[in-house]
C-alpha cells in the first residue's frame, strides 16, 4: 500500500499514465478534504448506483397498480407511501433516478462537446469566424432557455427524447461561451505558436491541444449546470411534455400528486425531495471541483 | 515629551496556515520619537505587517500580540475598535503604496480627502472645501479646485499619491506610517513625492515610519533605520552609520547595491543560509 | 427552479461611475450600435420561432382545409398561405406580420393571439414585479451582510439559502407553499388572483389588479388581491433573493479585499460607512445588471408558477397552449416572453455600459 502511495505522489512521473493518475489522485484528495464536495460526490454516487441497481433498491414494481392500496401514508411497507393508482412511490422515485440520469447524461453528452468545439473554433480563429459563431451563440444566450425548450418540445411532440434534444439545444451556447473565453486566454501563448511552427494544422491544434486545455473548466461548468438541467427536465415533465406516463419521471410525479397535495402530501413532495437532493449534490460537487480545478474563477477564499 | 511617541515591545503577528500557525512578525521591539524611522526589508520580511499592526488593522484570522504597544501614552492593545477609529486618521495615519488601488474609484478626490477630515471634526461645508483645497496646494497640486472634482482614474500616478498624502495628513496626525509610498511610482516622480512627505513631516513635527525595500532611499530620508528579515529586526542603527552595520544580511544588502564608481564585475548574490533560522 | 441568468455580468474589480466626458458623437454611436444589436437579436428570436413553427409535424395546410379536402382546394390554400414560396420569402412575410401585430389566432380561445396576450401579460407582470421587489430589498442586504460577516453563522445560512434557491424546483415550492400557507394555515388567499365573488368586479384599466383596485377605490378588492398575490410573488421572490444575495455576496467579498476599503479604515471611517460607501457603492452598477437579469428570469420562471396558482398570466396561457398543441398561441407567447426577456437583458447591459464606460 505504501508503494502505491509513493507512486501516486511522485514528483517526477515516468509515464503519461502515471502523471494522469497522480493528477486524479491529487484532485480527489483535495475534493475529499472539502466536506461539501465530498457530500456532493456521495450523493451523485448514490444516484448512479440507485439508477444502475434500481430493481434491487426498489421495494416494489414501479408500474404495478393496486387500487386497493391507493394513497397510503409512508410506512414500513411503503417507505414513501403510494400514489393514486396504488403504486409504491419509493420504487417510482428509484426508477425515476434512471430517467433523471439518462436525461442529464445525454444532454451533457450532446450539448457540451458541441459547445466546446464551437467555442474553441471561434476563440482560436478569431476574426469573422469568431464574430459569426459568437453572434449566433449570443442570440441563443439572450433568449429564455426554458421558454425555448418548451416551444421546441411543443413542436417536436412530447416525449423524453424530444425533451432531451430541446434542453440540449438550449444548453450548448453557455458552453460555447466558456470554451471560447478559455481558448482566447492561451491562443497567443508560446506553446501554441510552437506547435504551429512545427506544422500542425488548425484541426490538430484545436483537437489535440486547445480542447484538452478547456476540459477542466468545462467539467466544472457541466457539473454545475446539471442542477439546472434536472430542474428544466422536471419542469417539462411537470407540464406534461417530458417523459410520458406511466414512466416515473419525477416532475410528472409531482404533477400527478398536485390534486391531493392537501391530504396526501407525500405523493407530490417526495419526488421533490429527490430532485432537491440530486441538484444539491451536483451543486456541491461542482463547487468543489471549481475550487480544485479552476481556482481563479468563483470565490476567492 | 516624557514618553516616546511610539513604543513597541515584543510585537508578534501570527497567521494560521494549513501547516500550523506562522509568525510573520516575530517579537520585534523599537521606539520612536518625533523623528523619522525607516523599516527596510524584502517582501515577506514583515515590515508592512508591522505598520498595519500599529493601527490594529490586522483582522482575524491574524492575531497581534505584544508586551507593549503604546502610542503617546495610550495603550493601543487595550483600545476598543471604536476607540481605535478615533485614533486612526486623527492621530496615526498611513500612506499606502499604489493610488491606483488605494483610492476609492467612485468618489471624487475632493470627497475622499474631505471624508478624512469630517470623520473626526464637525466643520461647515465651506470650511471643509477650503481646507481640502489648501491641503491639495500643500502637496504641490496647482489648480486644486479642478483636481478636487476629478476621479482617481483621471489623475496620474504621482498626483494620485499626492492626493493620498493630502488625505492622510489633512487631519494633522502625530504619526505617519508610509508603506512603500513611492514603490509604484515612476522614478522621476519618486523624488518629488518623497520631498513632499519630508517637507510636511518636518513642518508639522510628526513622527514618520518609512517602510520600504529600498535601503538607499531609506538611508537618505530617515534618521534611524531598522532592517527586518523574516519577521525579526536584524539591525538597528542611525542612517549615517549604515556603513558600519554588523549583521551579515545588512552587509549583503549594502554590497548588493551598485555604486556609481563601481569596480566589481559582478554584484554579490545574497547567500541566505548565513542567517537562516527556519 | 434555476431560472437564473446564464450570462453573469462582469464581476468586481474597480468599477468607476464616470461622469460622461466626451459625449455627443460617441453617445449616438453607442445608441446606434445598441439598436442594431437589439434588432439582430430580435431577428434571431423570430428566426427561431419561425423555424420551430415549420418543424411542427402537423401540416398547417391540412389544419386549415381539413384532411378530406380535394387536391385543388389543398393547393389553392397552400398558395394562399404562401407556403409555395421559398423559405426566405416566407420568413420575411412572417417578420412583417409579426411586426404589424399579426400573431395568428388561437385555436383554443378563438381570438387573435395578440389580444389574448395583451389580456394575460399584466397578471404576470404584477407577480414578477412584486417578486423582484422582494428579491432586491431582501437579497441585497442579505448579500452585503453575509459578506461583511464572512464565516459567521448568518453567512452560512445565507449561503445555504442561496444554494437552495438554485436547487429547488419552483413549481414544487409553489405547490408546497400553497398547501402549507393556504390550505393548512390559511394565511394567504388561494389560487387565482381574486376570490371568486370579486371576480370581474374591477374594470381592467392597466390589467394590474393592485393599481386598478386603487383607481376604483375598492379597498376590499385591493386587499383581497394582495392576499392572493403574496404567495406566488414570494415564491418568485425567494428565487430572486437567493440569486441576488449570492451575487451581492460574491461582489462584496471582492470589494472588501480591495485596498481602498483598507484606506477608508485607516481614515477612521465607521464600519457602516466602510461597507456601504466604500465597498458597496462601486458594485452598484453591476448589481443593477444582476437585478435586471433576475427580473427577466422571473418572467421566464412564472411559466412554472402560474399553473400551480391558476394565475391567468402569460405563463399559464403558454402552458395551456402547449398542451393543446395550439402552435400560434405557443409561438406568439414565446415571442412575447422572449422579446421582453431580450429587452430587459439588453437594457441592463446598456445601462451597465452607459453608467460605467470604463468597464470595456
Amino acid at each position: 500500500m505504501a508503494n502505491v502511495q509513493s507512486w501516486l505522489t511522485d514528483d517526477s512521473p515516468d509515464s503519461r499514465l502515471q502523471a494522469r493518475l497522480i493528477r486524479l489522485y491529487r484532485i480527489s484528495g483535495a475534493l475529499a478534504r472539502n466536506p461539501l464536495a465530498a457530500v456532493g460526490a456521495v450523493i451523485i454516487l448514490m444516484l448512479i448506483l440507485t439508477a444502475i441497481f434500481a430493481p434491487i433498491v426498489a421495494t416494489h414494481d414501479p408500474l404495478l397498480q393496486d387500487l386497493t392500496k391507493r394513497l397510503l401514508r409512508p410506512s414500513s411497507a411503503h417507505w414513501m407511501g403510494t400514489d393514486e393508482l396504488g403504486r409504491d412511490i419509493w420504487s417510482r422515485v428509484v426508477f425515476g433516478a434512471r430517467i433523471t440520469l439518462v436525461i442529464v447524461v445525454l444532454v451533457a453528452v450532446l450539448a457540451a462537446p458541441a459547445g466546446l468545439l464551437i467555442g474553441a473554433v471561434a476563440g482560436y480563429f478569431g476574426g469573422w469566424v469568431d464574430r459569426l459563431l459568437m453572434g449566433i451563440t449570443d442570440i441563443f444566450l439572450s433568449m429564455p432557455k426554458l421558454i425555448l425548450a418548451l416551444a421546441l418540445v411543443a413542436a417536436l411532440g412530447p416525449g423524453i427524447e424530444n425533451a432531451i434534444i430541446a434542453i440540449a439545444i438550449t444548453s450548448w451556447p453557455g458552453y460555447a461561451r466558456i470554451s471560447r473565453a478559455e481558448t482566447m486566454t492561451f491562443r497567443n501563448s508560446e506553446f501554441i505558436a510552437a506547435i504551429r511552427l512545427q506544422g500542425a494544422s488548425a484541426f490538430r491544434v484545436i483537437l489535440g491541444h486547445v480542447l484538452p486545455l478547456c476540459t477542466s473548466s468545462m467539467i466544472v461548468r457541466v457539473t454545475l449546470d446539471m442542477a439546472g438541467i434536472i430542474l428544466t427536465a422536471a419542469g417539462l415533465g411537470f407540464i406534461g411534455l417530458g417523459a410520458q406516463p406511466p414512466l416515473p419521471e419525477w416532475g410528472a410525479m409531482i404533477a400527478r400528486g398536485r390534486s391531493f397535495i392537501l391530504d396526501q402530501w407525500w405523493v407530490a413532495t417526495m419526488p421533490g425531495f429527490a430532485i432537491i437532493a440530486v441538484s444539491l449534490g451536483f451543486c456541491f460537487l461542482g463547487d468543489g471541483l471549481r475550487d480544485v480545478l479552476d481556482p481563479k474563477s468563483g470565490e476567492n477564499h | 515629551m516624557s514618553h516616546p511617541l511610539l513604543a513597541v515591545e515584543n510585537l508578534r503577528v501570527t497567521f494560521p496556515t494549513s501547516r500550523g500557525p506562522m509568525d510573520v512578525v516575530r517579537g520585534i521591539s523599537f521606539s520612536l520619537g518625533r523623528e523619522r524611522l525607516g523599516i527596510v526589508g524584502e517582501s515577506g520580511s514583515g515590515k508592512s505587517m508591522t505598520g498595519r499592526s500599529i493601527l490594529k488593522l490586522i483582522r482575524s484570522p491574524g492575531t497581534v500580540t505584544a508586551d507593549r504597544l503604546d502610542f503617546d501614552g495610550i495603550d493601543l492593545l487595550k483600545q476598543t475598535e471604536k476607540a481605535m477609529r478615533a485614533i486612526r486618521g486623527a492621530r496615526i495615519s498611513m500612506v499606502m503604496q499604489d493610488p491606483k488601488f488605494s483610492l476609492n474609484p467612485v468618489m471624487t478626490v475632493g470627497e475622499q480627502i474631505a471624508e478624512a477630515l469630517i470623520t473626526h471634526q464637525r466643520l461647515a461645508r465651506r470650511e471643509v472645501r477650503e481646507r481640502v483645497h489648501a491641503m491639495l496646494e500643500s502637496v504641490r497640486i496647482s489648480d486644486p479646485q479642478r483636481v478636487a472634482k476629478l476621479y482617481p482614474h483621471e489623475v496620474s500616478g504621482g498626483m494620485g499619491q499626492r492626493v493620498m498624502i493630502a488625505m492622510m495628513l489633512i487631519p494633522e496626525p502625530d504619526l505617519l506610517i508610509a508603506d512603500e509610498p513611492t514603490s509604484a511610482l515612476d522614478v522621476s516622480v519618486q523624488a518629488q513625492v518623497l520631498d513632499i512627505i519630508d517637507d510636511l513631516v518636518r513642518r508639522k513635527g510628526m513622527g514618520l515610519i518609512f517602510i520600504s525595500h529600498d535601503l538607499n532611499l531609506v538611508s537618505s530620508y530617515c534618521d534611524r533605520i531598522l532592517v527586518m528579515n523574516s519577521g525579526r529586526v536584524v539591525e538597528e542603527c542611525k542612517a549615517g552609520e549604515l556603513r558600519g552595520a554588523t549583521h551579515p544580511y545588512t552587509r549583503a544588502l549594502i554590497s548588493a547595491v551598485p555604486r556609481l564608481n563601481e569596480t566589481r564585475d559582478e554584484l554579490p548574490v545574497l547567500d541566505r543560509s548565513a542567517w537562516a533560522d527556519q | 427552479m434555476a431560472f437564473e441568468p446564464d450570462t453573469v455580468p462582469i464581476a468586481a474589480g474597480a468599477f468607476k461611475i464616470m461622469p460622461d466626458s466626451g459625449r455627443g458623437l460617441r453617445f449616438l454611436g453607442g445608441v446606434a450600435g445598441f439598436a442594431i444589436s437589439v434588432a439582430i437579436t430580435f431577428l434571431g428570436l423570430l428566426a427561431i420561432t419561425f423555424f420551430i413553427g415549420r418543424v411542427v409535424p402537423i401540416d398547417p395546410v391540412l389544419a386549415v382545409v381539413g384532411d378530406r379536402a380535394p387536391k385543388a382546394v389543398y393547393e389553392a390554400a397552400r398558395i394562399e398561405m404562401g407556403l409555395d414560396k421559398p423559405a426566405i420569402v416566407q420568413f420575411v412575410r412572417y417578420v412583417g406580420s409579426v411586426l404589424s401585430g399579426e400573431l395568428g389566432t388561437s385555436v383554443s380561445t378563438g381570438r387573435p393571439v395578440l389580444e389574448d396576450l395583451k389580456r394575460v401579460f399584466p397578471a404576470t407582470l404584477e407577480m414578477a414585479t412584486l417578486g423582484i421587489i422582494i428579491g432586491v430589498f431582501l437579497g441585497v442586504p442579505m448579500g452585503v451582510y453575509a459578506a461583511s460577516q464572512r464565516g459567521s453563522l448568518v453567512d452560512q445560512v445565507i449561503r445555504v439559502i442561496g444554494l437552495f434557491g438554485y436547487a429547488i424546483p419552483a413549481f414544487w415550492l409553489g405547490l408546497v407553499g400553497l398547501a402549507l400557507f393556504y390550505a393548512q394555515l390559511q394565511w394567504v388567499g388561494g389560487p387565482g388572483r381574486l376570490d371568486i365573488f370579486y371576480d370581474g368586479l374591477v374594470e381592467p384599466v392597466t390589467g394590474l389588479l393592485l393599481v386598478d383596485a386603487v383607481l376604483v377605490g375598492e379597498k376590499d378588492i385591493f386587499f383581497n388581491a394582495v392576499s392572493h398575490l403574496v404567495l406566488p410573488a414570494s415564491v418568485l421572490g425567494f428565487f430572486s433573493l437567493a440569486y441576488i444575495a449570492r451575487m451581492t455576496r460574491s461582489f462584496m467579498l471582492d470589494q472588501l479585499a480591495q485596498e481602498y476599503v483598507t484606506t477608508a479604515r485607516v481614515k477612521g471611517v465607521s464600519e457602516r460607512l466602510v461597507i456601504w460607501r466604500h465597498a458597496f457603492r462601486p458594485i452598484l452598477v453591476p448589481l443593477i445588471t444582476v437585478c435586471g437579469l433576475s427580473y427577466a428570469g422571473l418572467l421566464e420562471g412564472s411559466v412554472m408558477i402560474e399553473t400551480i396558482f391558476s394565475w391567468p398570466g402569460i405563463g399559464n396561457y403558454l402552458t395551456v397552449a402547449l398542451l393543446n398543441a395550439d402552435m400560434s398561441a405557443v409561438l406568439g407567447a414565446t415571442l412575447v416572453i422572449g422579446a421582453v426577456f431580450i429587452g430587459i437583458n439588453k437594457i441592463s447591459d446598456a445601462l451597465y455600459r452607459f453608467l460605467d464606460p470604463r468597464a470595456r
